[in-house]
């Protein structure tokens, strides 16, 4: 499957949410998909673009601003790339590779 | 980019940046350092006793659940000696808190500790279901933030225990800084910056071992950890105030990660500026008293009401003015020029004395309270007022050949929506 996912030039990755951020995604935590491999310029995908991807192509809920906000993630959410902090890893300029786990957990609901 | 090594053991890859001071850390060190903080501030601040016997307020959320598990953690490295517990509220919400409280049981199990709940139900005769079915969603979360707190002590009182801890983290405490001072709420904004606050509406201490922890770095933890815990947003609280100050949090941290301690470290040092007869503590202990049935904030909800009034606020300034400690401390004090204006009003410029807080016992249900009737019950009784709705309308159906008495009867049912 990975495979063909890369000829058909998509990045095989898992994306996850928690935190209440995954009433937003089908109310599913983890979710397999393809990404494109290039962005809508031709630039090898990065976070900033899987972001502008999830809320196009995987978003089910209506609240896309408890996702995002001013074109960005929105602040109170941690974005985790394998496990990694995105401030250790460029934050959105990240590009994204093959089998990449991307974690979105919010800390802005009840606890 | 090439990975960076952990900045204390060099060896391991980092994967946390710590907000406070940028630090870039490997999952370990991050555990253990988190871990060594927590156990700094509960030992700089004396929190415990040996021996006490400790109930941790859990909802199953992730604040409780880290503030458990770091308690278990540190209880048992550095002997401690506490006996933890865990001590659940019910408020009866359908929906919300039946499915944290699985998580809570599940904790019982994994952090070997006694679990107690206390239902609304049992304790007022009255669910958060059927209150909102009666009042509405607008303004339940003041019979919330009400019944909690006694239900909380209640708890504790069952178990005979003395000291409850809550999950309250660094980014709740400034966010409630916030809020009062938008409010302009003295009495509370020196409440909910102190880390212990003892009562003496009960005998029952409340502490947050973990006010100076990042909320960011407590997701982190429950992450790293593989902490089991449950999110959930209340299905009746809007959050409206709250949720504004939250946000203004979390931007002012986006920018500036190390915000969130100098909110903190500055409402503590505004509380010291308010004289203790208006925050009704002690000035300069640690204990702070607390009124009976007003929380340092109620983790989360989104209550905006209780606040002091316009003639409350004028005394608080006046006794602001008065207090020489205050001056002491403060660098400018301004106040409104009418105050010295001698064509000003009589009854503004007498200098009315603050009412001092008596403790005695609620008339209805005997908790201790500050007023004849405890906020509990007066609350209940205006419930309860309204509840025979169902033989109004009989009534009416009996006697419909009145018009009077049905015009009456119209008149009535729309007591039960009103909100104040």
């Amino acid at each position: 499957m990975d495979t063909k996912a890369d000829d058909e030039g998509n990045l095989p990755i898992v994306v996850e949410f928690t935190g209440g951020l995954e009433l937003l995604f089908s109310n599913q935590r983890k979710h397999q998909i393809a990404l494109p491999s290039t962005d809508e310029n031709g630039r090898s995908a990065n976070l900033a673009f899987l972001v502008r991807y999830l809320c196009q192509s995987l978003m089910t809920g209506r609240r896309k601003d408890m996702f995002v906000t001013d074109g960005t993630v929105r602040p109170g959410i941690l974005v985790l790339v394998n496990d990694a902090d995105w401030e250790l890893e460029g934050e959105d300029q990240y590009e994204l590779k093959r089998n990449d786990n991307i974690l979105f957990v919010s800390t802005l609901h009840g606890g | 980019m090439p990975p960076t090594p952990c900045a204390l053991c060099n060896a391991s890859r980092a994967l946390i940046i710590r907000p406070k001071n940028h630090q870039k850390l490997c999952k370990a060190c991050f555990i253990s350092l988190f871990e060594t903080e927590i156990h700094n501030t509960i030992t700089a601040n004396s929190l415990f006793s040996p021996g006490e016997r400790v109930a941790i307020g859990a909802s199953g959320g992730k604040d409780s659940t880290v503030l458990a598990s770091v308690l278990k953690t540190l209880n048992e490295r550095y002997n401690y000696g506490l006996k933890l517990m865990l001590l659940s509220i019910d408020e009866g919400i359908k929906g919300y808190r039946d499915d944290s409280l699985q998580t809570v049981k599940r904790n019982a199990v994994q952090y070997e500790m006694p679990l107690e709940i206390v239902g609304y139900d049992e304790l007022y005769g009255w669910t958060m279901d059927q209150v909102v079915s009666q009042i509405g969603k607008k303004g339940n979360c003041t019979y919330c933030g009400v019944f909690r707190r006694q239900a909380l002590d209640r708890g504790a009182a069952r178990l005979g225990i003395k000291h409850v801890v809550t999950g309250h983290n660094a980014d709740d405490v400034a966010e409630t800084v916030m809020m009062n001072l938008l409010r302009g709420d003295l009495p509370r904004l020196a409440r909910a910056t102190s880390i212990v606050t003892a009562s003496a509406a009960s005998e029952i201490k409340r502490s947050k071992p973990l006010k100076y922890a990042y909320e960011k770095e407590i997701v982190l933890y429950a992450h790293h950890k593989g902490l089991d815990y449950f999110t959930t947003e209340c299905i009746y609280s809007p959050e409206a105030f709250r949720g504004s100050a939250r946000t203004l949090i979390k931007s002012l941290e986006r920018v500036r990660p190390s915000a969130i301690l100098d909110v903190v470290r500055s409402g503590e040092d505004m509380a010291r500026l308010v004289p203790a007869e208006v925050s009704g503590g002690h000035r300069g202990g640690k204990d702070v008293i607390v009124n009976e049935g007003e929380a340092e904030g109620d983790g989360g909800c989104g209550s905006a009401n209780g606040r002091a009034s316009g003639g409350e606020m004028a005394d608080m300034e006046k006794q602001l003015l008065e207090n020489d400690g205050a001056r002491d401390n403060e660098t400018e004090i301004t106040v409104n020029g009418h105050k010295h204006d001698p064509n000003c009003n009589k009854s503004n410029r007498m200098p009315k004395k603050l009412r001092k807080q008596q403790m005695g016992k609620c008339a209805r249900c005997g908790y201790l309270s500050s007023q004849d009737i405890c906020k509990a019950c007066m609350l209940l009784e205006g419930l309860n007022k309204n509840r025979p709705k169902t033989q109004i309308q009989v009534s009416v159906e009996e006697e419909d050949s009145s018009p009077t008495l049905t015009r009456r009867m119209e008149g009535l049912t729309v007591i039960p929506g009103h909100q104040t």
